[in-house]
């Protein structure tokens, strides 16, 4: 692999940037695999890479029906933070944070991290009391967490309406200053990059129309393209289509799919320069650094795999932030997308074993899973190497759904929907 | 933007007036104490979650009030019908009820 950096910058401008090297592979796949891993997207990606580097498992392919990172990855508001309220999932994507923090340097390519801070705002009393305590357990897991008042929040964000004659007044938030954003596609290439340079195959146009099991056990993937593939252990990250894949392995999952919608308005000049999220009003907002406004809130509540929603929810969207900054309220769209989350019930992922022998899942995500793409792939491939979930994932088995042991975050921790 | 069908308003209203309330035909287990863990759980939490055709609770927030199902493709996201409740998907009509 070419390394990137200034000096190489330089010298390709050199030869008119003409000879640049193709930044992965696009190989056929081999008749055998010691890891597969079905999607690639961020996590799919993020997890093909730590096995080749962490678990030195380089025999893998990942087989993606689409593009590399063109599903969810592609499709969200880049938001990254981790105050998260109940321990367990506190610290995995505190895990997930440690992670970005170096992942540019890592990964020797521009994922464009930017800790510019998250607010969580709070618009009622109980909001606050209940701002209070996550901040308590944020700084209790050693996470960066401070709560504010109506002040604290105006100062960080002077544009935005802390009036308290407003129908929801803003009477404070939590704000993680290690939060902000990233390139979503940058995460995606940048590990598809990495894991290509470390032997992973990386499969595109590469649709899996079944799991082959002999006696219980999962041992390869047929696919409309090359036909079967083997693998010795299979890992789904799938986000949306969880579902489905379960159903060619013959079991059902708690999880259930919607469509999340997004959008970004016209560009315009740097106006905000933190994350606000709201979940009273409901809606979050951030400006890229193209300067567009992304935009994004709760997902369509019927079921949907169609990559699109409804109008009404976009409308709504647009009603909170026009609540929170009426100084948006001519703004200009510019374009409007859905995703499709795979939501569980307790808005925590499935991070597990499956009822199918090596066959495992990484999924349930929901409307959350960009902030974890590191910290995902870093415990889903120790799960693959190791055939079974380090300390971190163990609280995210998908029986969890069968003893009651539910990570329930839903609404404690900034997880809006 | 979807056009539901209310059998009981008899109308084709708009998606708005409505909730989505999940998966139809969720039967609740019949002896439920002694339901073991797995099937408590696979009746709360696990789902089928079709990608294709989908019978579905909605509910007529804003008219009837009313809860019915309706056969909705999760990928095309057409509308087959609506049907009331103790009917069958086979039911399922996008006309036809007195209002």
């Amino acid at each position: 692999m070419q390394r990137y950096s200034g000096f190489g910058l330089l010298r390709h401008a050199m030869s008119h940037h003409e000879n640049w090297q193709r930044v992965w592979r696009n190989p056929k796949p081999k008749k055998q695999y010691d890891v597969i891993i079905v999607g690639g997207g961020g996590h799919g990606l993020a997890t093909a890479y730590y096995l080749a580097k962490v678990h030195n498992i380089t025999n893998v392919a990942v087989i993606e029906k689409g593009y590399l990172g063109g599903g969810n990855t592609a499709r969200n508001t880049t938001i990254v933070r981790s105050n998260y309220l109940w321990d367990e999932s506190a610290l995995l994507y505190e895990h997930a944070m440690k992670l970005w923090e170096g992942l540019s340097q890592d990964l020797n390519y521009n994922v464009m991290f930017s800790q510019r801070g998250v607010l969580n705002l709070g618009h009622t009393l109980q909001d606050m009391r209940d701002i209070e305590r996550r901040v308590n357990a944020n700084r209790l897991n050693g996470i960066d967490s401070v709560a504010l008042d109506t002040q604290g929040v105006q100062e960080i964000v002077p544009i935005m309406d802390c009036t308290t004659s407003r129908r929801y007044p803003i009477l404070g938030a939590s704000w993680q200053p290690r939060a902000g954003v990233a390139r979503h596609d940058a995460v995606a290439w940048g590990y598809a990059r990495a894991a290509d340079a470390l032997g992973v195959d990386l499969i595109q146009q590469c649709e899996v129309t079944d799991i082959l099991t002999e006696d219980g056990a999962a041992t390869g993937v047929m696919t409309k393209e090359y036909g079967a593939i083997k693998g010795d252990r299979i890992g789904c990250v799938v986000a949306g289509n969880s579902g489905v894949l379960a159903k060619m392995a013959g079991f059902r999952l708690p999880i259930e799919s919607h469509p999340l919608q997004a959008l970004v308005s016209e560009p315009i000049r740097p106006i905000l320069d933190t994350v606000v999220m709201s979940n009273q009003v409901h809606g979050y907002i951030s400006q890229s650094d193209k300067g567009d406004l992304v935009i994004g809130a709760g997902i369509d509540g019927y079921n949907g795999y169609g990559q699109r929603g409804s109008y009404s929810t976009i409308e709504h969207t647009l009603q909170a932030i026009v609540e929170l900054f009426p100084i948006f309220s001519r703004v200009r769209m510019n374009r409007q997308w859905g995703g499709i989350v795979d939501t569980t019930p307790d808005a925590c992922p499935i991070i597990s074993d499956t009822p199918v022998e090596n066959l495992f899942f990484n999924c349930g995500w929901g409307t959350g899973g960009f902030k974890a793409t590191p910290g995902s792939g870093h415990v889903f491939a120790q799960t693959l190497a190791k055939g079974k979930a380090s300390e971190l994932a163990k609280p995210f088995s998908m029986f969890r759904f069968h003893t009651g042991a539910l990570v329930d975050e839903h609404g404690a921790a900034g997880v809006a929907h | 933007m979807f056009r539901i069908y209310c059998p009981y308003c008899g109308e084709l209203r708009e998606e708005e007036e409505f909730h989505p309330k999940g998966p139809a035909h969720l039967a609740r287990p019949a002896d439920p104490d002694n339901c073991t863990d797995e099937q408590w759980g696979d009746f709360l939490y696990f789902r089928d979650n079709p990608r294709g055709l989908h019978n579905e609770l909605w509910v007529h927030a804003l008219g009837c009030r009313k809860f019915f199902n309706v056969t909705r493709d999760t990928q095309t996201y057409l509308i087959k019908g609506s049907y009331r409740l103790g009917e069958s998907p086979d039911q399922a009509r996008t006309s036809g009820d007195q209002a």
